[in-house]
C-alpha cells in the first residue's frame, strides 16, 4: 500500500506493521506525530497494543523495561532533551539486554532553545550499548524500524536499537512510502521469542543487583560482543529485507558512485540527499566524487569504511555534529580509522541546530576541502558556514580551529 | 533448537536465595523482640521487613528470623500496636 507519509507516520506505521505489543512515552517536538499516531492505532484498534501513559521520558524507559521483560515487543520514541532525560534508563535497558526499538528525531540541545535538527543529542549516546541506525528519509525510517527489531531480537545480539532521523527534514516531510502491513511483515519479523528472559512469577529473579569487580567486567564484555555480532545481523536482516520487500540499504553503508571515486564524501541523515545531488554536479564538472552514508553508527562500520576510504585522495566528512573541543564525532572516528593511510580527512562540522546546508553548500565545501588537501593545510576540524562578523561582535576576533 | 548461549548469564540476573549476603545477624545493635500479649496478628511488621526476616508461624504470629534480622527497627516503628521492642544486644 503506497501512502503519503512524513517520516513521524512512517514511524508510527512501521511499529504497527512490526506488531508492537507495547507502546510508552512522553510527547516532545518534533517526535509528538509518532506516538499521537500511535494512539490514534491503539484506541481505534487498529493496533492490538497497550498504551502506557506516563508523566516522563525516565518513566517511559522505565515502562518499556518493564514491558520487555514481560515479554512485549515494544517501541518508543523521543527527542533531544526527553532523551538526555531519558539516558539513565537507556543504560539499563541495554545492560539488561532487551530488545526495544526507539525512534529518536534528532534535534538539538537547549540552550539557546531550538527544535531544529542535529545530531548531538543522538550521538551522545553512543558508548552505552544500544545498535544505532540513522535513516535518510521516511521510507527507510519505515523499513529500518523493522529490520531494527529483527535485529535486536536476534539470539547472538539481543540489544536495544535506536533509529534515528532528522527533525522537520524527515520527521514532518510528507512522501510516498510503501507501507507493509502486518501480515506481510510477519513473513520477516516472527512474534518476539521470550529472550533473554521473561519475568516468570513462578520462578521470580532479581535482574540488575550488585555485582563485585570480579563480574562486572565480563557483562561489558559480553555486551561488546554482541554489538560486533550486531553487524552480521544487520547486513542479514537488510538482505532479507530486500529479499522479500524489494527494498535494502546495502547494511551499514549506502555507496553512491564510490567504484572510481577520488574524493568520498561521507555523510549520515537527511543532508545525504543534498550530497548525492553534490555529487552529480561535481561528477558533470569532471571530479571523481562518490557518496558514503552511514547507515549505523554502532556498531561502527570500521572495516568497511576503512575499505572504502582507505585509498581516496580525499575523504570529506560532513558531521552534523559538534563534540566540543573536539571536533565532529563521525570525523573524529574515521581519521582514526584512516591514520595509517594515504587518505586525507577534512572534517567539516556542518548545519548545527538546524542551519540549512544546500546541494551548493556541499558542492562548495568539496572544493574548500580539495584546496585544502593540495596546499597541504588540512585542520583538525572545520565549521562550516559561520557567521564571522557575528563572532567578532561577540569576543573580538575570529580565528579557524589550528591546523594539525 | 537448542542455543548455546546461556541467556541467565549474559545479564546479570540472581535468584532469591536464604541468606546469600551471610549471616546478617550478628550486625544487630538493638534485638526486636515480639510481644505476643500484645501482638494482633497484622502482619504490617512482616510487610516491612527489608530484609524478609520475619515469617509467619503456624498460629498466624509473625517471628523474627535472628540469624538474619539486622536490627533496623523497622518493624518496631511500624506496628501499630507497639509490641515490637528493640532491647540492646
Ligand atoms: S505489626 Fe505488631 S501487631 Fe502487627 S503482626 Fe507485627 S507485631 Fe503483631
Ligand atoms: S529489626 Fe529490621 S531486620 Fe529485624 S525483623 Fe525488624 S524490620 Fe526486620
Amino acid at each position: 500500500m503506497r501512502l503519503v507519509l512524513t517520516g513521524n507516520y512512517a514511524a508510527a506505521y512501521a511499529a504497527k506493521a512490526a506488531k508492537v505489543e507495547v507502546v510508552s512515552a512522553y510527547p516532545i517536538t518534533p517526535q509528538t506525530q509518532v506516538v499521537e499516531k500511535l494512539s490514534e492505532f491503539i484506541e481505534r484498534g487498529e493496533m492490538n497494543a497497550r498504551y502506557i501513559r506516563v508523566e516522563s521520558e525516565h518513566s517511559a524507559m522505565a515502562a518499556c523495561i518493564g514491558a520487555a521483560m514481560a515479554g512485549a515487543r515494544v517501541f518508543t520514541a523521543t527527542s533531544a532533551h526527553g532523551l538526555i532525560y531519558m539516558s539513565e534508563m537507556l543504560w539499563w535497558a541495554a545492560g539488561a539486554r532487551l530488545p526495544i526499538v526507539m525512534g529518536v528525531i534528532t534535534r538539538a540541545m537547549a540552550p539557546p532553545w531550538s527544535i531544529w535538527s542535529d545530531h548531538c543529542d543522538l550521538l551522545s549516546l553512543r558508548d552505552i550499548g544500544w545498535i544505532i541506525y540513522f535513516c535518510e528519509n521516511a521510507q527507510e525510517v519505515f523499513d529500518t524500524i523493522i529490520q531494527a527489531y529483527k535485529v535486536a531480537e536476534n539470539e547472538e545480539v539481543l540489544l536495544p536499537a535506536m533509529v534515528g532521523w532528522d527533525a522537520f527534514q524527515t520527521s514532518h516531510t510528507a512522501e510516498p512510502v510503501d507501507v507493509l502491513s502486518p501480515d506481510e511483515v510477519s513473513k520477516y519479523l516472527p512474534p518476539r521469542r521470550p529472550l533473554p528472559y521473561v519475568i516468570d512469577f513462578e520462578r521470580p529473579f532479581t535482574h540488575g543487583s550488585l555485582c563485585y569487580p570480579d563480574r562486572y567486567m565480563e557483562f561489558r564484555y559480553l555486551m561488546d560482543l554482541s554489538m560486533s555480532k550486531a553487524k552480521k545481523a544487520i547486513v542479514e536482516a537488510d538482505e532479507e529485507y530486500g529479499d522479500l520487500f524489494g527494498r535494502k540499504y546495502g547494511g551499514v553503508l549506502e555507496k553512491y558512485l564510490c567504484e572510481d571515486a577520488e574524493i568520498a564524501v561521507v555523510t549520515m541523515g537527511v543532508l545525504s540527499g543534498d550530497a548525492r545531488y553534490a555529487v552529480d554536479i561535481l561528477r558533470k564538472e569532471g571530479y571523481k566524487v562518490g557518496l558514503v552514508r552511514l547507515r549505523v553508527v554502532r556498531p561502527f562500520p570500521s572495516s568497511e569504511l576503512k575499505k572504502e576510504l582507505k585509498s581516496k585522495k580525499l575523504v570529506c566528512v560532513i558531521d552534523r555534529n559538534i563534540s566540543i573541543g573536539r571536533g565532529g564525532i563521525l570525523g573524529t572516528e574515521i581519521k582514526a580509522l584512516l591514520k595509517n593511510s594515504s587518505a586525507n580527512v577534512v572534517n567539516v562540522v556542518a548545519g548545527i541546530g538546524g542551519r540549512d546546508v544546500s546541494y551548493e553548500d556541499i558542492v562548495n565545501i568539496v572544493k574548500r576541502s580539495l584546496d585544502l588537501v593540495e596546499k597541504g593545510e588540512v585542520p583538525e576540524y572545520m565549521w562550516y558556514g559561520i557567521d564571522k562578523e557575528y563572532v567578532v561582535k561577540a569576543v573580538g576576533e575570529y580565528y579557524e580551529p589550528p591546523a594539525l | 533448537m537448542e542455543s548455546k548461549i546461556k541467556f541467565d548469564l549474559i545479564t546479570p540476573i540472581s535468584y532469591p536465595g536464604e541468606g546469600s549476603a551471610g549471616a546478617t545477624g550478628s550486625w544487630r545493635v538493638f534485638k526486636p523482640i515480639i510481644d505476643r500479649e500484645k501482638c494482633r496478628k497484622c502482619l504490617l511488621c512482616w510487610l516491612y521487613c527489608p530484609e524478609a526476616a520475619i515469617r509467619v508461624s503456624e498460629e498466624n504470629y509473625p517471628e523474627i528470623i535472628y540469624e538474619y534480622c539486622k536490627g533496623c527497627g523497622i518493624c518496631a516503628n511500624e506496628c501499630p500496636v507497639k509490641a515490637i521492642s528493640m532491647v540492646e544486644e
